[in-house]
């Protein structure tokens, strides 16, 4: 019968309690695999959110494939007990609505797992028995349930009810996200949900599975109350506490859906969002918002980053504070638009035209895209700097569950600061940071200041002067070192010296997290540690890495032409390290736990600079 | 509203301020060549600011980049130097964020009418309330004599130095067709006509341009002597309409005519200066403004944390 998923961080299989109506299991990945007319996407969406609602703590990670409408569409949730790191390698439970469906996942299911299938489309091969098989008529009593003229409209429904009873879920709360999900809606959708859902509910799916699961128990005492949503939104949400009121953009998959909830929450705070003619419009109408005095935002996607590039180098060179969000996707060009890649981390530290000096953060989970909004916030106001989020495709779109932030705490008020300024102020001080003095500010000493892009003296003022751009330029660079200095230095997860050190950045934190700890229990030790400010660096890594044999740093792009991953090729520029080593890959999709490990071991065998991970590469 | 933002201290009738000279708001020596045009608008813009009387921190004077864009280095008020083209957005940032705030932008023709195009049209259709003086030499002046997008057919410039080939911009029907609200035309040479259609631009509620035709003396010397009365050229100005019902009204402009406006902007060089077209539709200001209000209605104006909170208790 199902064992669960092995590759959970911190559990093993023996980890499994079995009772005569129930086993208990640590975390489970399900497969949804249907049309994308189904509403499969509406049973994830409850799934996580039941999940983040649930007594047992229940955490998911979710993918969520890019079909607009139409065609086969897949939905996988891990949803488990305790610290989920990735969306799991292999799939525990599969539900095929069709037999295209099944043809095309049933590869996923782990040897044991489950695959519950829809048997008024679904012929599966009777021959098969890696895994257990559990017909379901879900089309049947799908109609046998609602009824009318609905045909089989509310399958998704019934498949949510079955998966309730499959995993014990607690009925109210389904019948809880069904009303208010469907409540703005008529009485007869309500109802007819809750009669599809009831019915799933109450089919004796355990008859043919031999037992049910329930998820381990998880003590959440005195921890605030989960919320459940996607990347984008956190860090929509998390600009808002950061005390952004302000932006301008232009629509790019994936960054939009961060410009279409600013455009409707801005105004709430008094604020707004305008959608820009184009990208070049777009950031000069943030700066526009900066140089006004707010803190402001845009955003894009690769190509969209690209066209912000020459203005980015008018903020570093007139020092304005601006939040700059890039929602990582496959490249270059329009490349893989709705795929997950980390190829803009040179673009994001080195582009733009001459020396321009900016800061780069990454996100490491969805929780970490709040959070990362609040660290941009505070440096570009800090420091008067653009700063850049690297985020990607996978953390936009994929919902996790995690701890609400204590919004109290964290919450920044914008302040318009038109305090007089006094006489000896000077915009461009070479002695201290700058801040600017945003119009309607009174200058006492009667000297209105000129933002500019043009190299400039103290006080603004154009200059060729050789010594003056020396001087400005190291202004604008030491400022970045000083932040550099100050950053807290990076915990080292799992082994903290000897063989093999994992380095990572931005959404590939999960796999590499659970690929360490699984290198640890099968008694590698291997040290693990995870890089949020990018440029500058955090102190005290020429250490860290001195304390390993082998520093593999593991991210999704390509080797280039000298062998390293863009992060690694900077790790190994900057600390002079010939122990930094490149773990690569470029197939437009998030790390399995599985490709880092084994990526792990070729290159450790290896005297090459880099291995790619592409399963396809250099093994079958 | 929790985070609305301080008002600038607006002057006020009776406030013990000095009034604003052109004394004051000077600064840099510009660095324009001995006879160019521009010198004549910026010392026009001067005696607009000191008829309109706006508290001297509210002005905010922004440009692009070109000869005429040096312009803010100039007026001693808050401003900038933006990039080549982009002016206009980054200025529609500053009215759109600060309605205490009086948004001038000014730029040559490459800034406007070439590289920074399609921001002129967005930012017209927008209605967003600053004002934008175009200084139009018909040549790139701060590269040194190439073919800008209104060189006439012929022009001879370094990028074309058998004449230039390609059809001009016809810059005022370029304006009307961009959606600005107050388009108007004017003459460097013509101090007067100057100060009065750059003031009533400022005036005007939404996005208003001035078009003036401001001679490189370097590079494209005697362009607009056609207009130029003290060149034996003619300075024909467009009469409103005064609606007084006379016979000869009839014959003055509308300037809520947009047709008649099109037919002004198709005379033959050098064509009429003053109003060609001036329209009230609402501004972006004001648009966004009432989303605001509207908003903030629905949400009983609560403050930023409940707000917030709330937005993350429906995550729950």
């Amino acid at each position: 019968m199902v064992s669960p998923n092995p590759q959970t961080a911190g559990s093993t299989p023996s980890a499994t309690t079995g009772t005569s109506s129930s086993q208990t299991l640590p975390d489970a990945v399900i497969r949804l695999a249907g049309n994308s007319q189904d509403g499969i996407q509406t049973i994830g969406g409850f799934l996580a959110r039941i999940a983040g609602r649930s007594d047992q703590d229940v955490m998911t990670y979710m993918t969520i494939p890019s079909t607009i409408s139409g065609g086969p569409s897949i939905f996988q949730v891990r949803m488990g007990t305790g610290e989920i790191l990735s969306e799991g390698d292999q799939t525990d439970f599969l539900v095929a609505f069709y037999q295209h469906s099944y043809e095309a996942h049933k590869s996923s299911l782990r040897d044991g797992g489950v695959l519950i299938y829809d048997s008024d489309n679904v012929k599966p091969d009777p021959t098969e028995r890696r895994y257990t098989h559990v017909p379901v008529p879900i089309t049947t009593n799908t109609i046998e349930a609602v009824g009318g003229t609905g045909k089989d409209k509310g399958k998704n429904m019934f498949v949510f009810g079955l998966i309730g009873r499959v995993f014990n879920l607690n009925i109210v709360k389904l019948h809880n996200l069904v009303r208010e999900r469907f409540g703005g809606r008529s009485e007869d959708i309500v109802r007819n949900a809750l009669m599809a859902v009831d019915a799933g509910y109450a089919h004796p799916v355990e008859n043919l599975l031999g037992h049910l699961y329930r998820f381990e128990a998880n003590d959440r005492a005195g921890r605030n109350p989960q919320v459940t949503l996607d990347g984008n939104t956190a860090l929509a949400y998390g600009l808002i506490a950061a005390g952004v009121r302000y932006g301008a953009a232009y629509p790019i998959t994936p960054w939009t859906s961060i410009m279409e909830l600013l455009r409707s929450e801005l105004p709430k705070y008094g604020g707004t969002f305008v959608q820009a003619e184009d990208e070049l419009s777009a950031i000069s109408m943030a700066l526009g918002f900066a140089y006004s005095g707010h803190l402001a935002v845009t955003g894009s996607s690769g190509p969209g980053l690209s066209l912000k590039m020459e203005a980015l180098g008018w903020a570093v060179m007139a020092e304005m504070p601006l939040i700059i969000i890039n929602v990582q996707r496959g490249g270059p060009s329009t490349g893989l638009p709705t795929n997950e890649e980390q190829s803009d981390l040179m673009q994001a530290i080195y582009g733009s035209h001459g020396d321009a000096p900016r800061v780069v953060l990454a996100p490491k989970d969805v929780e970490d895209c709040f959070y990362i909004a609040l660290e941009a916030g505070r440096i570009a106001r800090a420091y008067s700097t653009p700063v850049i989020i690297l985020t990607d495709q996978a953390l936009a779109t994929r919902i996790e569950a995690f701890d609400e932030p204590n919004l109290a705490k964290f919450m920044v008020e914008p302040k318009l600061d038109l305090t007089p300024r006094p006489a000896d102020f000077k915009p461009y001080p070479l002695d201290r940071i700058t801040h600017h003095a945003p119009p309607g500010t009174v200058m006492e000493s009667g000297v209105y200041p000129t933002a500019t892009g043009l190299e400039h003296d103290e006080m603004g003022h154009p200059t060729g002067n050789p010594a003056l751009h020396q001087k400005m330029t190291a202004k604008r660079r030491e400022k970045l070192k000083r932040l550099g200095e100050e950053l807290p230095r990076p915990l080292i997860h799992g082994a903290d010296e000897g063989d093999i050190l994992l380095v990572s950045w931005g959404s590939t934190f999960g796999p590499v997290r659970e690929a360490s700890n699984r290198l640890n229990a099968s008694g590698e030790a291997t040290g693990h540690i995870h890089l949020r400010h990018l440029h500058p660096l955090p102190p005290g890594l020429e250490r860290v890495f001195a304390r390993y044999r082998q520093v593999f740093v593991v991210e999704i792009n390509d080797q280039g032409l000298y062998g390293f991953g863009q992060l690694a090729m900077l790790l190994r520029a900057r600390y002079a390290n010939p122990a930094i080593r490149s773990i690569t890959k470029s197939d437009g999709l998030g790390y399995k736990t599985r490709e880092v490990v084994e990526g792990v071991h070729r290159l450790k065998g290896a005297a090459s600079a880099s291995v790619s991970a592409f399963p396809d590469d250099t093994h079958s | 509203m929790s985070n609305s933002l301080p008002a600038a201290p607006l002057a006020q009738p009776g406030n013990q301020r000095a009034p604003l000279t052109k004394k004051a708001l000077t600064s840099d020596h510009p660095t324009w060549c001995p006879g160019c045009g521009d010198f004549a608008v910026l010392a026009s813009f001067y005696r607009v600011l000191e008829r309109l009387q706006y508290p001297q921190e509210s002005i905010v004077t922004f440009a692009g980049i070109g000869c005429s864009s040096r312009f803010p280095y100039f007026v001693n008020t808050h401003g900038g130097h933006y990039l080549h083209g982009r002016s206009l957005p980054f200025a529609a940032g500053i009215s759109l964020s600060r309605d205490d705030l009086h948004v001038f932008v000014f730029g040559g023709d490459g800034d406007g009418y070439s590289i920074g195009g399609n921001h002129l049209v967005h930012t017209a259709r927008k209605n967003v309330n600053l004002t934008y003086v175009i200084m139009d030499n018909f040549v790139y002046g701060l590269t040194k004599k190439q073919t800008s997008p209104t060189s006439p057919i012929g022009f001879k410039s370094k990028t074309d130095p058998t004449g230039a080939m390609d059809q001009p911009i016809n810059p005022m029907r370029t304006l009307l067709n961009s959606g600005a609200t107050f388009i108007a035309r004017s003459h460097a040479t013509q101090v007067n006509h100057m100060i009065e259609m750059m003031e009533r631009a400022a005036r005007h509620k939404g996005f208003s341009v001035v078009e003036i035709l401001s001679e490189c003396v370097e590079f494209y010397e005697g362009a607009f002597d056609a207009a130029n009365p003290r060149k034996g050229g003619a300075f024909p100005v467009i009469e409103l309409k005064k609606n007084d019902g006379t016979p000869e009204d009839a014959l003055r402009h509308d300037p809520a005519d947009e047709l008649a406006a099109y037919r002004l902007a198709h005379e033959a060089w050098p064509g009429k200066f003053g109003v060609f077209y001036e329209i009230n539709r609402p501004t972006k200001n004001e648009l966004e403004a009432g989303l605001v209000a509207r908003t903030r209605e629905k949400t009983k104006n609560a403050n930023d944390l409940a707000l917030l909170q709330s937005s993350f208790a429906r995550l729950r």
